[in-house]
């Protein structure tokens, strides 16, 4: 503890210019989407070698979360897999005013298992040869409402009705994929990138054009409004640094 | 080859049976030993529930050698346990009729209708539950249903064992009844001496898996190189003929090849066969003809053989005539004072006779 | 279940459930009898072995199971490769596949009441019977069956509860299709999850009117009487 100390006492001031009068460490709870739960480890690694902070990460869904916090969870910060439920807790009065921000956003992949079924342009979609497409149950998840747009705007939607099986949520879609029961699937570019690329499998990319924006949002709770430790997490969130990390993920940054 | 013959082999956790004998095609014999001697055992490896090395034969058909082996259904035994085990799911008619129905129609020789009689059933057939039934009830039950499917030989498992002693004396009738009815084997198991020397005929020996004598009843309950002949209620049985009731005292002479016993009075009529059971204990002996005594019965003996048992005591057999013979236990101290030797002529003071049937 | 005003989609949820619950009990009790009897006769030392096994789905949780079956069925998985060889395609995303995760997960619901059942009658009225000319087959329809009646019924309610009930495995191998995989469970989670509380209140009631239904049928049906 006291070697901590020390070195927050030398970088402490060039960090968090504003919190040189208060060097009491602190603990933050919080709850993670479960799409986000690798970058954010490595972040949460990041901020407790530069703080003298430590974080507690909850992972989970985040209708979930939602549930939990109106009923009095314990948690100081809240990344969200959309921007809704943030936006909701803002207007119920549980989150922090305007601590809301984008900390993510997310991009729609189609993608095989197999190398090589996918072209360039998704063209597979509607000649290719395959018995199942997956995705995420568009009522349920915002990637399966962003699957949902791009097929429509690609004039698919009808088409591959007979074909679509619906996974509960993103995480499943790929487990579809990944198994090889489902030939094609909409899912998140996050979760087919290792270190900043896609190896495995075939892919395209949708354009950002076909759907609306899946945007993760991040919030500060009501019941940590002064709690200083979650300030600082929510303030690394937003350094180059975590930038950097989230964009080796697959996310794209507003 | 006629009867039943025998020899198994199983090696048990702490028990091995090497059980080899003889039964006679007719009659009952028992198998008779202490519990854990294997009898139960050897009654289950011939009706093929206990899968033993060796072989079986009966009545000329192989059911058991080497590898031939007769499977428990094929073998046309009537079986009856210790507990009735009846069917609980099926009324007591049902119970009766499962084995008759699986007999072939053209080997079937017993009907329901005898064993109703034999058994007394017929106010027990509507039943539609056997738990409802009382023990003795539901063992008649079993053995009427064992007997339906006209079995060539009947193996009987302690069937009174479970059985309190109403209930025995309730069964013991018919389980008589039956056995001078049915001519077919039977091998009965038991350790009860008494229910043994009521009904057997043969007896096979059994101690620690092994069998150690086999042979007619009252011989091989007379012999002394043997355990049956040192138990507390040891003793002779002696078949006789009901000969001449005494009204005026009430009491009834039984006559047998080298003498009479007088009994108290017994229902049956003159010339009815019946087994008397003479105990050790309840036979003294004397040198000459007490003349003042009150003990009714004295019979001229003559010593065959004299065996000590424990410290104090030995036990006499004695032969009456030239077919019977008696048990008799007295003090060592007894004999040396009489200074009995074999051949002696003496006379047997019998204080009490058991009337067997 | 009508008057409650069920959508079209959710009556097809219902009848999707009741026959995957009713094929996978008759499919159960086929499975499981002769599993059973083998458990409660043998005396091997691999019957643990197999107990175990069948135990398993007792502490795997459903969407572990759900998951392995996904792979396992897929066509890289063992048995995927197998059905593809057969031309039947692969059994995820199918009625079929639904019917085989569901016995395999309610096999310890099956078995273990009848193997009780089995267990307590012991071998005595087995050994009765075989004495009485019954063969092996008879001696087991007319003794065993008759007396093990309490843990067929039991095993009946139990695997068929547990299928309609069934939410994980459905989950991870059904992917959703009306008509085809997505039954009851399937179909309250997804209204609850899209806040569409008036519906999910629909199913979940008529699931839980329907469940006391049948129990109670069973029940005094002789249930309770057999059970004695």
């Amino acid at each position: 503890m006291s070697q901590k100390l020390n070195r927050w006492v030398v970088f402490g001031a060039l960090l968090f210019g504003t919190m040189a009068q208060s060097v009491h460490a602190g603990e933050v709870n919080a709850a993670v989407a479960a799409n986000f739960a690798a970058p954010m480890q490595q972040i949460v690694a990041l901020f407790q070698k530069a703080s003298p902070h430590t974080v507690k990460v909850s992972t989970g869904s985040s209708g979930n979360f939602y549930t939990q916090i109106k009923e009095g969870a314990p948690f100081d910060v809240f990344l969200s897999a959309d921007e809704q439920t943030p936006r909701l807790l803002e207007q119920e009065g549980l989150a922090v005013a305007k601590s809301r921000f984008v900390y993510a956003q997310g991009k729609l992949v189609l993608w095989s298992v197999q190398p090589g079924l996918i072209d360039a342009k998704g063209v597979v979609l509607r000649h290719g040869a395959y018995k199942r497409l997956a995705i995420a149950d568009p009522k349920l998840a915002p990637y399966g409402m962003a699957a949902k747009e791009a097929l429509e705007k690609l004039g698919y939607w009808n088409d591959v009705q007979s074909k679509l099986v619906t996974g509960e949520n993103i995480t499943q879609t790929y487990q579809f994929a990944a198994t090889g029961n489902a030939e094609l699937a909409f899912v998140a570019l996050s979760q087919i990138t290792k270190n900043g690329r896609v190896t495995e499998g075939s892919w395209w990319i949708v354009p950002a054009s076909m759907y609306n924006p899946i945007k993760q949002a991040a919030v500060q709770l009501t019941a940590a409004k002064d709690k200083e430790a979650a300030h600082a997490l929510l303030a690394f969130l937003k350094s180059e640094k975590a930038a950097a990390i989230i964009r080796s993920y697959g996310y794209e940054l507003p | 080859m006629n009867g039943v013959g025998a020899h198994f082999v199983l090696q048990r956790e702490g028990f091995t049976l090497d059980a080899a004998f003889s039964a006679p095609a007719v009659g009952v014999t028992a198998l008779f030993g202490p519990s854990g001697s294997g009898k139960t055992t050897l009654l289950r490896c011939i009706a093929g529930l206990e899968r033993a090395a060796g072989s079986l034969h009966v009545n000329g058909e192989v059911w058991q050698n080497g590898k031939a082996f007769v499977p428990t259904h094929r073998r046309p035994i009537g079986f009856v346990f210790q507990e009735a085990s009846l069917f609980p799911h099926l009324s007591v008619r049902a119970n009766l009729e499962y084995g008759y129905k699986r007999t072939r129609p053209a080997d079937r020789q017993v009907h329901l209708e005898q064993v109703l009689e034999w058994l007394g059933l017929s106010r027990l057939i509507g039943r539609s539950d056997p738990s409802s039934l009382s023990g003795g009830e539901r063992q008649r039950v079993a053995i009427g249903r064992a007997l339906l499917t006209s079995p060539r030989i009947l193996l009987m498992d302690e069937p009174l064992a479970a059985l309190d002693a109403n209930s025995k004396l309730d069964i013991l009738p018919y389980l008589e009844r039956l056995h001078r009815k049915l001519e077919i084997p039977v091998l009965y198991v038991s350790h009860a001496l008494d229910e043994v020397v009521r009904l057997a005929d043969h007896l096979v020996l059994l101690q620690q898996g092994r069998v150690i004598a086999c042979g007619a009843l009252s011989e091989t309950l007379s012999r002394l190189d043997l355990p049956t002949a040192h138990l507390d209620d040891a003793g002779a049985m002696i078949e006789a003929v009901v000969a001449q009731h005494d009204e005026a005292y009430s009491l009834t002479r039984l006559d047998f090849a080298g003498g009479s016993l007088w009994v108290g009075r017994v229902a049956q009529p003159p010339g009815t066969r019946v087994r008397a059971r003479v105990l050790a204990r309840d036979v003294s002996i004397a040198m000459q003809h007490p003349q003042a005594s009150s003990i009714t019965n004295i019979l001229e003996a003559r010593i065959d053989e004299i065996c000590d048992e424990g410290a104090d005591k030995v036990v006499v057999r004695m032969g009456i005539g030239s077919e019977h013979v008696l048990l008799s236990r007295i003090t060592r101290r007894s004999r040396d004072l009489l200074d009995l030797k074999v051949g002696m002529p003496v006379y047997a003071q019998v204080k009490s006779v058991a009337l067997m049937a | 279940m009508m008057e409650s005003g069920l959508a079209p989609d959710d009556l097809q949820a219902v009848w999707l459930t009741l026959k995957l619950a009713a094929t996978a009990t008759c499919l159960l009790l086929l499975i499981a009898t002769p599993l059973a009897w083998w458990l409660a006769m043998s005396r091997t030392w691999y019957k643990g072995v197999v107990s175990a096994m069948v135990a398993l789905p007792l502490v795997v949780p459903p969407s572990v199971l759900g998951f392995y079956l996904l792979l396992l069925m897929g066509p890289h998985g063992a048995v995927g490769e197998l059905t593809l060889a057969l031309h039947l395609g692969t059994l995820p995303f199918t009625f079929a596949g639904l019917v085989i995760g569901s016995v395999l997960f309610s096999l310890p619901f099956a078995v273990q009441p009848i193997q009780n059942a089995f267990e307590a009658m012991g071998r005595r009225p087995l050994e009765a019977a075989a004495t009485l000319r019954a063969n092996a087959w008879d001696r087991f329809a007319s003794v065993a069956l008759p007396l093990a009646r309490p843990g067929f019924l039991t095993a009946i309610i139990l695997a068929f509860a547990h299928t309609v009930g069934e939410f994980g495995v459905v989950l991870m191998l059904g992917g959703n299709i009306p008509g085809e995989t997505r039954v009851i469970s399937v179909a309250i989670y997804n209204h609850v999850e899209a806040m569409e509380y008036t519906a999910a209140h629909g199913l979940a009631i008529g699931m839980v009117l329907f469940s006391f239904v049948v129990l109670l049928g069973l029940y005094l049906s002789g249930g309770v009487r057999m059970v004695r």
